[in-house]
Parts: structure tokens; sequence; C-alpha cells
């Protein structure tokens, strides 16, 4: 039985890299139309959870269905999943001697075979949507990094997928240009697109999040509502990893005028 | 210097030219597929393939061709394989540039970051269409200058034909020397060499100057 509320049901994942494990058992049900955010230390397996998702590291153990077809299979035809699973990278990775056009156009064209005029139209409703159709002819190195970054976007979604994953898209970008990206996320987020995001960006996991999983040393430590987990953690773990976001009762040094609090508005 | 000497046997020197032209294109182009072949074996780390890929460009790139030509010409013969002087020369010249091209194919290749390579794999392209759309056009940009050199490198390699008993350039200039006109066959000999290989050098610079224009990396 295949429940189609569930679009994405993980079972018991386990993946090692030379013997050492990164995640552990790790057990997860996306649902459509979902906003998953995942927040975590670095190194505690985030981008290894999204890379096993479409078949970028094999796996060691447990179970990943999609739309109740098993990935964690020898027979998975990863080409035909990946149609459906769209991603984004920390940098980028647009192709450097493709244009903008040609990036976004090459998957719905060569893999999904699709007419080019039909593969057009909908590159040129997203590029209008991120506001780069007239960037069309750009070539990579001739856009900024919000630039880039939103076009690596439109790419993923001009195949039409059913889940997007989203990988520190913005830990790469100045800081001037990390609201542009996050901006197109959360429209998506708004028209119900399913998302898997990994983020530092705790006030936009806030705005953006239906649910928020924390992870700690390849296992989900707490799995809450965004106002739950930001107010109230329900573990310790997660209180300290927030700590870090907090500048709440940090003293202002010696030249200070007495204790000050800097808030930061998550 | 004998102007009339030069406009007689200038048109001997056209046909050697095109001959070793001729055996240096199919040569090329042979090489040309024998490295890339070798290059993605290597590059995907096909088992056993790859040994055989690393044991043949090294016997490629550290025996001379001019010892490689006799094994084919006078060697095979022995074997019950007779194959004639062109035959001879373009497999030679094919067996050495394989080698030198797989090496400056695999350079190229393995300058395409692993993130292009992940980005290609998570639009859903496949091995073939990875290597065609992704892989290939960027390692070409940056092989460039070894193929090149080593197409260059080729082309005056088949300097060594005549030994196979091919009328070319080499050929055609030594039997002018017995005839005592040493200057003006030399002379020629450097221009028709020449005439050969600088346009294609001069390509290669313009086309790599074209790909650096257009801009790989970052
Ligand atoms: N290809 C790899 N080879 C070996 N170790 C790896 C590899 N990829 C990730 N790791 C290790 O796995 C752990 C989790 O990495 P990662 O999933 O990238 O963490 P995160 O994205 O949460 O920062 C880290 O300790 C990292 O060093
Ligand atoms: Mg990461």
């Amino acid at each position: 039985m295949v429940n189609s509320q569930e679009i994405l049901k993980i079972k018991d994942l386990e993946k090692s890299f030379d013997g050492v494990p990164v995640l552990n058992r790790l057990t997860l049900t996306v649902k459509r139309g979902e906003v998953l955010v995942v927040i975590g230390p670095s190194g505690c397996g985030k981008s290894t959870l999204l890379r096993c998702l479409n078949g970028l590291e094999p796996v060691n153990g447990g179970q990943i269905v999609f739309e109740g077809q098993i990935l964690t299979s020898f027979q998975t035809s990863w080409s035909r999943v990946r149609q459906r699973i769209g991603m984004v990278f920390q940098n980028y990775e647009l192709f450097p001697h493709f244009n903008v056009l040609e990036n976004i156009l090459l998957g719905p064209v060569r893999v999904q075979g699709r007419k080019k005029s039909e593969a057009l139209e909908k590159a040129e409703f997203w590029l209008n949507r991120v506001g780069l159709w007239d960037r069309r002819e750009s070539f990579p190195r001739q856009l900024s990094g919000g630039q880039k970054q939103r076009v690596a976007i439109v790419r993923a979604l001009a195949m039409d997928p059913e889940i997007m994953l989203f990988d520190e898209v913005t830990a790469s970008l100045d800081p001037e240009m990390v609201r542009e990206v996050l901006d197109v996320i959360l429209n998506l987020a708004k028209e119900g697109l399913t998302m898997i995001i990994v983020t530092h960006e705790m006030a936009f996991a806030r705005a953006v999040a239906d649910r928020i999983i924390f992870i700690d040393q390849g296992v989900i430590v707490e799995d809450s509502p965004p106002e739950t987990f930001f107010e109230n953690p329900a573990t310790d773990r997660a209180r300290r990893f927030l700590n870090i976001f907090q500048f709440d009762g940090v003293q202002r040094g010696s030249r200070g005028t007495g204790p000050k609090t800097v808030p930061v508005r998550l | 210097m004998d102007f009339e000497f030069i406009t007689a046997r200038a048109p001997l020197f056209g046909q050697a030219a095109r001959l070793t032209v001729t055996l240096a294109f199919w040569g090329i182009i042979f090489s040309s597929a024998v490295g890339l072949v070798c290059a993605v074996i290597r590059f995907y780390r096909v088992p056993l393939l790859r040994q055989a890929a690393a044991g043949y460009i090294e016997l490629a790139r550290n025996t001379p061709l001019i010892v490689q030509l006799f094994f084919l010409y006078f060697g095979l013969p022995r074997l019950g394989v007779v194959w004639d002087g062109e035959t001879c020369a373009i497999a030679g010249l094919t067996f050495l540039g394989g080698g030198y091209l797989a090496e400056a194919f695999r350079g190229g290749l393995s300058a395409v970051g692993r993130g292009q390579i992940e980005a290609g794999l998570s639009i859903g392209l496949n091995r073939f269409q990875l290597l065609r759309y992704v892989i290939i056009p960027q390692a070409l940009a940056v092989a460039l200058p070894a193929i090149s050199a080593a197409v260059i490198f080729l082309m005056k390699e088949t300097s060594v034909f005549s030994i196979v008993a091919l009328p070319d350039l080499m050929y055609v200039a030594k039997d002018l020397l017995k005839e005592g006109y040493s200057g003006e066959s030399n002379l020629m000999l450097v221009a028709s060499y020449l005439v050969v290989i600088l346009p294609v050098s001069l390509a290669f610079g313009y086309w790599e100057r074209r790909l650096r224009f257009a801009g790989f990396g970052s």
C-alpha cells in the first residue's frame, strides 16, 4: 500500500565512509507539499543525507522509498529518478561552457526528450519568475553568485521535479545576495512544492519550514514544527546549537557601557 | 642556389608533402580515437582495461617510432602478417600517438570538477550524455595545449616514415642529396615541413585563444 500523502520514506538509512558511520539508521517520512528544513552542526551528515536521496552516494543499509519506488535497490535507474528529484548545490555548479538558457534546456531537451519550444516556454516562465530572463544569453562567469544560484534553481525546476533538495545554497554567497535566493525558495514553498532544505540561515528556516529536523551525529535528534524548535527545543543539543546564533547576554567588552544585548531576530 | 633545380623538383616535394599530410592526418585521427578510449577507460577506472591501457601508454611513449615501424614492417611478416608501407606508417603513428593523446586527454578529464559531474548527474544525464555535454567540452578546453603539442610532435615524427620505403618528404630530400644539390634540397625540405606544420600550429593557437575567451573556470 502506498500512502498517497507520503512522497518520501526513509527507513533505517545507514551510510559510512571508510567504516566511519555518518548516517545511523536514520528514519524520516516526508509528505507531499511539505517543506522540511534540515539543521545540524557541520559534519553531522546533512549533505550526505541529500546525496543519498538522489544516488550521488551509495548507501550501506536501510531503505529509501520515493513515490512507492524503492530506490535502495541494485536495479534503480538513477537517471530516471533524478529527473524527478531536483538538486541545488552550494557552489551552483552551472556548466561554464553553456549560457544560461543552454544550462536550463540541457535536461528537459536532452534527457527528457521534450520539444525545444515547450522547454523554452517553461524556461522563460521560470527565468522571468527569478528576474533573469534578460540574462538568458549570459555565461555563468558573467553572473553574480546570487544570479548563478537562481539560474541553478531554474535548471532544476525546468525538469518539473516532484521534490527539490537544497544543500546550503546560500552558504557561498555574499550577504547582500542571500536574500534574492531565499526569496525564490520562499515563493516555491508558498506554491506547495515539496522541498528538503539544508541551511544555516535560521531566520529563513523558521519562515520557510513546515517542519524542522535537527540532526546530530547522523541521527535525527529533534523533529518538530519551527515554532516549537526555535522557542522550545526539546533537547539540550539543539538548545546549545541554537545558542551559537544568539547574542543575547553577550558582554560588549572592556569599553562597553555595561551589559548590552544584541538580539538576533529568528 | 640553383633556382631552376628548385622549380623543377618542387612538384616532387609537393607530392611528397601530400603523402606526409595524408599519413599524418589518418594517424592523428586514429590516435585521437585510441587516446580518447584509453583516457575514458582510466577516467572511469574500468577494471582490467584500465591496467591494459596504462601498460599500452607506457609502451607507446617509451619506445621510438622508428622501432615501432621496424616491428610492423619487418617483424610482423615473420608472424605471417604483411602490411604495406602506408598501413604500417599509419598504424605506427596511431600506436605512438594514442599513448601521447591518452595522456593529454586524461589531464583534461581530471581537471573537470567532481561538482560538475554531480550537477550533470543530478539532471538525469546518463554516462554517455555526461561525457558528451559536460565532461568532454570542459576537458578539451583544458587539454588543448597538450593536444596541440602532441599533434605537432606526431606530424614531425612522420619524418621517419621513409624507412618503410614511403616516398615522403624525407625520402625525396635524401634522394636529391645524392644528386649533390644539398643546399637546395635542405631548403625545400625545411620549407615543405613549415608549409605543412605551421598552419596546424597557428590553427591550434587560434582555437586555444577562442576557448580562453569563452572563459572556463570560476
Ligand atoms: N566522500 C567522503 N569521503 C569521506 N568522508 C566523507 C565524505 N563525504 C562526507 N564525509 C564525512 O561525512 C561526515 C558528514 O559529512 P556531510 O554530510 O558533508 O556533513 P554536513 O553536510 O552536515 O556538514 C563528515 O564527517 C565528512 O567528513
Ligand atoms: Mg554539507
